[in-house]
């Protein structure tokens, strides 16, 4: 075999030399191995020289020796000599110190991207991935190579990345949904299904909002691992950090860590989280906080009032919205009251924000600021309709006035005329 | 004892005002009837509508603030806060589109009777003064709410100067008061719309009023050449109370419009935004700015646009020297092109006008 792929090569080479011009041989005498691989068939042997031509690397200057070693000064089986330093495929379990010999030194990233992380291995270290290939030496867990590709790796904001945010999740998906591979590790292989029901997912594709979670900015960019118990609020509370810290003072947030119930996952899911709505609270049809509490117990009765409280707010901001509009498609100038009743809808967010702490007179508080904004432009938007009726009134009797008016100038015409 | 106390005041005022000769006068004063005479009530009306006006701008300016900072929201508070703020303001909008309709059909009337003729020219040309007023006053007042529609058709409205050759630049920055459209041309147009343009209508209104009264009506031809010629009928006061049916049905009008479709206010002038899609002049200005649409880029070594605008003001004062190029009417011939010629100027105003508001305003 050893002996064939050394025939392949030298032929590829003589062929090289024989059909190109010297001109360019000498250009590409500094890397003898992209002439080699090149001319080789389409194949294992001559796709990575093919791919690496758009790999990131290769921009910067690399050349194939910087992973491979070897001498790329010379041509043919020569300048494989692991007398040069040439270690041919890496082993799975060299790749992650062979990525960091110069990932993991500030020193050496910072002339290339100074704004670039060097914790990357230590972070994979700490990840489920990096555990099983160091601890069992387990060679069918992912390392660098599998998110970042060999050959053609790309910066993560290009989209043709497999880690750009829009990739990020097939590109886990393609082991993590894999029922086959994951069998052995007894991981489920829903996450995928479920992330692309889930808002987030939405947000990214749908909404075209990149900074939307993807599976790395929960579970850790390298250092990837299903969160603990006691801190999903923390990964939730990167981005929704009122919430969390709301939570993070409530009873429920103590509660939860004794019950071993993963905080904002146990009413909101992991995965497969959908966009949050008021029947989730009380004890109706799609409460969450009937998994737990009846209309017997205290929790929930508060359920209930906050399902209340949040109600009529609701209907009382969207009733003055909807008198408001009518007024305001009537001609009346209610510019300044639509804008005053913001005011409302903005305290509906704040109170349902602030169900998180679970707290009745927090909520109960935010819930009267803005039932009194809400209330004054409910009030505003009916002084408007009834200006208008008063108006209409206005015009019929004011029309009525100039037809007496215009009905006795022409009497008094006739009168003239027919007088003379 | 009332009566009396009338009398009284009548002989009083008459010894120092000279009122019996005003009423000699009025008494003496006839209008001719025949099949045209409904047209001799559009002046009127037209001077109704501008009294209306006078009367309702001047409430307005108890509260108008002529700033970019507060001019929008002086007008905010003004149709929500200010009690029949917003019957002032539709009514002196309103008021405005009617008067400057009243005074076309007026000029198209007068135009089509041949009412020009000697020795009524400059009558005529105080008419068309008071016609270019008329448009200015709707221009600059325009702009005033400064909300975001005026604003920017008052920028697409300027640039059209700004394509006169030689001194178009200088007029377009003079106008402006700068480079854009800014709070410098809303000042600007204030003190026009509220100063010099009620200065000068009220002079050429007074020519343009004596003359109608030194002249009296003009009857047109067809009627002076039949058999009979045209029957009268006295000023006062059975003209004058006509007119004040007229003014009557055109105050009914105008509260209709005003409590039906009061103006609006729409949203606040923003330099910062792109112009919203389709914006649109006022529709009196409609058919200059639709014929400019149509008008290649270049028309031999000049722009179109310019050609377009030298073109309607070519046509301008072709029609303020009608009196003067009509000379079979000077003559006192018979003579149908000017009729003909006004009759196309309306048709070619009323289907660019319709095609401004109906053709796909991409093209």
């Amino acid at each position: 075999m050893r002996r064939r792929f050394s025939a392949a090569v030298i032929l590829a080479c003589i062929a090289m030399t024989v059909g190109q011009a010297d001109s360019a041989l000498a250009q590409e005498q500094q890397d003898t191995c992209l002439t080699c691989h090149r001319a080789l068939p389409a194949g294992r042997l001559a796709d990575p020289a093919t791919l690496y031509a758009e790999d990131v690397h290769a921009a910067e200057g690399f050349r194939c020796i910087a992973c491979h070693g070897g001498d790329a000064t010379v041509v043919g089986p020569a300048a494989m000599d692991p007398d040069k330093g040439y270690i041919g495929t890496p082993e799975r379990q060299q790749i992650p110190a062979l990525c960091g010999r110069c990932h993991s030194n500030a020193e050496f990233m910072k002339r290339f991207n100074p704004a670039l992380r060097v914790d990357q291995v230590a972070e994979y270290e700490t990840s489920a991935h990096g555990q099983a290939l160091r601890e069992n030496d387990d060679p069918n867990v992912a390392t660098c190579t599998d998110c970042h590709q060999s050959h053609s790796i790309k910066a993560a904001s290009d989209p043709r990345s497999t880690v750009h945010p829009l990739n990020v999740a097939e590109m886990c998906g393609d082991c993590h949904a894999d029922s086959t591979r994951m069998e052995p590790y007894r991981l489920p292989t829903n996450q995928l299904d479920d992330y692309q029901t889930s808002v987030h997912w939405q947000m990214i594709t749908d909404g075209g909002d990149l900074s939307a979670p993807t599976c790395n900015d929960c579970h850790g960019n390298h250092g990837a691992a299903p969160p603990g118990v006691s801190w999903v609020g923390n990964v939730c509370g990167q981005c929704h950090a009122m919430m969390a810290d709301l939570f993070n003072e409530s009873r429920h947030s103590r509660v939860f860590a004794l019950l071993g119930s993963p905080g904002c996952a146990t009413c909101h899911n992991n995965h497969d989280v959908h966009p949050a709505n008021d029947d989730m609270l009380g004890l109706g049809e799609g409460s969450v906080c009937a998994r737990c509490h009846t209309d017997e117990d205290p929790g929930g009765q508060t359920a209930v009032a906050f399902r209340s409280a949040i109600d009529s707010l609701r209907m009382t901001t969207e009733e003055a919205h909807a008198l408001l509009l009518r007024a305001e498609n009537a001609g009346m100038e209610v510019s300044q009251a639509l804008f005053e009743l913001n005011g409302a809808e903005d305290a509906l967010i704040k109170v349902r924000a602030t169900v998180h702490s679970f707290d009745v007179d927090a909520v109960t508080t935010e819930t009267e600021a803005g039932l009194e904004i809400a209330v004054e432009a409910q009030s505003r938007g009916r002084e408007a309709l009834a200006d208008l009726r008063f108006r209409r009134l206005g015009l019929v009797a004011s029309v009525v006035i100039i037809v007496a008016l215009i009905i006795g100038l022409v009497m008094k015409i006739r009168e003239i005329e027919h007088g003379a | 004892m009332d009566r009396r106390w009338l009398g009284d005041l009548w002989t009083w005022l008459d010894a120092r005002l000279g009122l019996s000769y005003v009423q000699k006068i009025a008494a003496k004063k006839d209008v001719p009837v025949h099949r045209h005479t409904i047209w001799y009530y559009l002046g009127g009306m037209t001077l109704f509508l501008f009294m209306v006006q006078v009367a309702t701008g001047v409430l307005l300016l108890f509260y108008y603030r002529p700033s970019a900072e507060e001019a929008y929201e002086s007008i905010q508070f003004l149709m929500a806060e200010v009690e029949f703020g917003w019957l002032i303001r539709s009514i002196h909008a309103w008021a405005a589109n009617l008067m400057i309709l009243t005074v076309f059909i007026h000029l198209f009337s007068v135009l089509l009777l041949k009412a020009y003729r000697p020795p009524r020219e400059i009558t005529w040309i105080s008419g068309i003064a008071l016609l270019g007023l008329s448009i200015t006053f709707g221009f600059t007042g325009y702009l005033l709410p400064w909300n975001e529609l005026a604003y920017f058709a008052t920028r697409v409205g300027t640039e059209i100067i700004g394509v006169v050759p030689i001194v178009g630049t200088f007029m377009l920055s003079l106008l402006r008061g700068g480079p854009d459209v800014s709070g410098a041309t809303l000042t600007r147009f204030y003190a026009i719309h509220v100063a010099l343009l009620p200065a000068a209508a009220g002079v050429f209104l007074a020519v343009h009023l004596f003359l109608v009264q030194k002249h009296g009506m003009s009857t047109p031809d067809s009627v002076n050449a039949g058999e009979q010629g045209a029957r009268a009928m006295p000023f006062f006061p059975n003209f004058l109370l006509r007119d004040l049916i007229g003014w009557l049905t055109a105050l009914a009008i105008l509260a209709s419009l005003a409590a039906l479709f009061p103006a609006e206010l729409g949203v606040k002038a923003d330099p910062f935004q792109p112009a919203p899609v389709g914006i649109k002049p006022e529709w009196y200005f409609m058919f200059m700015f639709q014929s400019l649409k149509y008008l290649p880029a270049h028309i031999l070594f000049m722009e179109g646009e310019a050609v377009g605008v030298f073109a309607f003001g070519i046509a301008g004062v072709l029609l303020l020297l009608v009196p003067f190029l009509d000379r079979p009417s000077i003559r006192g011939q018979r003579e149908r092109l000017f009729i003909w010629l006004g009759i196309a100027a309306i048709a070619y105003i009323i289907v660019l006008t319709i095609l401004g508001y109906t053709a796909n305003p991409t093209q």
